[in-house]
């Protein structure tokens, strides 16, 4: 039986299906079976970061209102074979879903996979309800930007009411050099207004930007910080102690990526 | 049919309230209770109803709690659960006064509402708020909003282990950090309202501004 694991954040643009296309991918890259299901109805991103948009056939809406089975409406990933994706529908809304159904989906994907992903819409209302319905586990997704912060704030209130234990946070998109002038939230400071188990911290990188639009993962591209960020995460999904990343310049391989990737 | 009746009854989830007025004469009160219960006899069969007997502001022996028991017990299905009168001022009072522990972190979007006091062992996040008609301690971070002494209440206090608040009101009196005071302090604080001015204090001041009894052991 597999767990669920559903990616949050309240704010938009945050990184949720960037962190949801990576980590389902880390996942797969380290041998699990994983699914990934887009629950954004209307603004289906998690195919396009992927790379998969032309391979859709049937989407979410379709299972749940019987139109086609499960496993007729997952897209198999082109670069793992154990890597699937259950694709939002993009001509409905939110409403058109219900969290009952969605459960359901994911309740019938788990016995399955070994992961299931669940990309989550931005806002705290339907779209919301309907992604956490099936999930076992959070991950909540910020930066460190006051209002990311204020809303992943939220968004564990909430999910600590529906009875998740203890969601996971991820600080995506953090700037070094920024961070070490003072002008970006602390890591430290977010994780004690948050409270929750940090999991991972990701690096801003452009390379996520230009392999999202090329619909590639970043983590196949281990010259990137950020995807070894990812991979980090995944790791200790699995289980694994995995370090922090040292975020501040050093020396030696770590100063020549830097440099590599134009940063130091 | 009188023109006002001393007894109300009301129907709710657990049973059924019996509202007694408490401006008539008790033997009067009974013989109501006895009228109304036999006019309805034929309703009353059936299973076990629970019936919560409330006196208004009517203090009542022992004697007469029984009176009354024995008299709603008349009809088979009926079982008297509880037979309270409202609290005095006074009683009021002393709810009000007690200090309540609450363990846990007030995040964004959520709000706690005490009557009393209230001890909060974890941080209040921005976005979130505190409201008490008492006094509000706080062993953590006070990043959001606190309201102390709600309804009015301007001697009420609000302590926290960092004061670094969204927004703070005490009674009627609210007040925006920074713009009009700032604070550093690495110690324990708290806001107070002086001549209707919120103010800032280390916590050890606070015996100057209460003078409550204390009571030393030793020498």
């Amino acid at each position: 039986m597999g767990e669920a694991i559903v990616v949050t954040s309240g704010k938009g643009g945050v990184g949720k299906t960037t962190t949801s296309a990576n980590l389902g991918t880390a996942l797969a890259l380290l041998g699990r079976k994983v699914c990934m299901v887009d629950t954004d109805i209307g603004l289906r991103n998690l195919d396009v970061v992927m790379g998969l948009e032309n391979r859709i056939i049937y989407d979410l809406i379709d299972v749940a209102e019987g139109r086609c089975r499960l496993n007729q409406a997952l897209v198999k990933d082109k670069r793992f074979d154990e890597l699937y994706m259950l694709p939002a529908a993009q001509t409905k809304d939110k409403h058109d879903i219900t969290p009952e159904q969605v459960r359901k989906i994911v309740e019938d994907l788990k016995p399955d996979y070994d992961y299931v992903i669940i990309d989550c819409p931005a806002g705290i209302e339907q779209g919301f309800d309907n992604a956490v319905a099936g999930a076992d586990q959070a991950i909540v997704v910020t930066t460190p930007e006051n209002a990311a912060v204020r809303d992943a704030d939220r968004v564990i209130g909430i999910l600590e009411q529906r009875g998740f234990k203890s969601p996971k946070l991820i600080i995506n998109r953090i700037r070094p050099n920024m961070l070490k002038s003072g002008d970006m939230l602390e890591i430290d400071d977010i994780c004690q207004v948050l409270a929750i188990d940090l999991i991972g911290i990701v690096p801003d990188d452009e390379i996520v930007i230009k392999s999202a639009n090329l619909g590639e993962p970043t983590v196949m591209n281990p010259s990137s910080r950020a995807a070894i960020a990812y991979r980090n995460v995944a790791r200790r999904i699995l289980g694994e102690t995995v370090p922090l990343m040292q975020l501040e310049e050093k020396s030696g391989m770590f100063g020549r990526v830097k440099k590599f990737l134009g940063m130091g | 049919m009188s023109v006002k009746t001393a007894i109300t009854i009301k129907g709710t989830k657990e049973g059924l309230v019996f509202l007694l007025d408490d401006r008539c004469e008790f033997g009067a009160l009974l013989d109501e209770l006895q009228e109304k219960l036999d006019k309805h006899e034929q309703q009353l069969t059936g299973p076990i109803v629970h019936v919560f007997v409330k006196l208004g502001s009517r203090r009542i022996g022992e004697e007469d709690k029984e009176r009354l028991r024995a008299a709603i017990r008349r009809q088979g299905n009926f079982l008297v659960q509880a037979i309270e009168s409202d609290p005095t001022p006074e009683e009021l009072e002393a709810q009000r006064n007690v200090m309540r522990t609450m363990t846990g972190i007030v995040r964004s979007g959520q709000t706690v509402r005490h009557e009393g006091h209230l001890l909060l062992l974890g941080d209040v996040n921005p976005g979130g708020s505190v409201l008490c008609t008492g006094d509000i301690y706080i062993m953590g971070a006070l990043r959001g909003t606190a309201h102390a002494g709600c309804e009015g209440n301007a001697n009420a206090i609000i302590a926290a282990s960092l004061m670094t608040p969204t927004q703070l009101r005490i009674a009627e009196v609210i007040s925006r950090p920074p713009e009009e005071w700032a604070s550093a302090e690495p110690t324990m604080e708290y806001a107070y309202l002086r001549d209707g001015v919120m103010e800032l204090d280390k916590l050890t001041h606070l015996h100057h501004h209460r003078k409550e009894a204390m009571f030393f052991k030793g020498v």
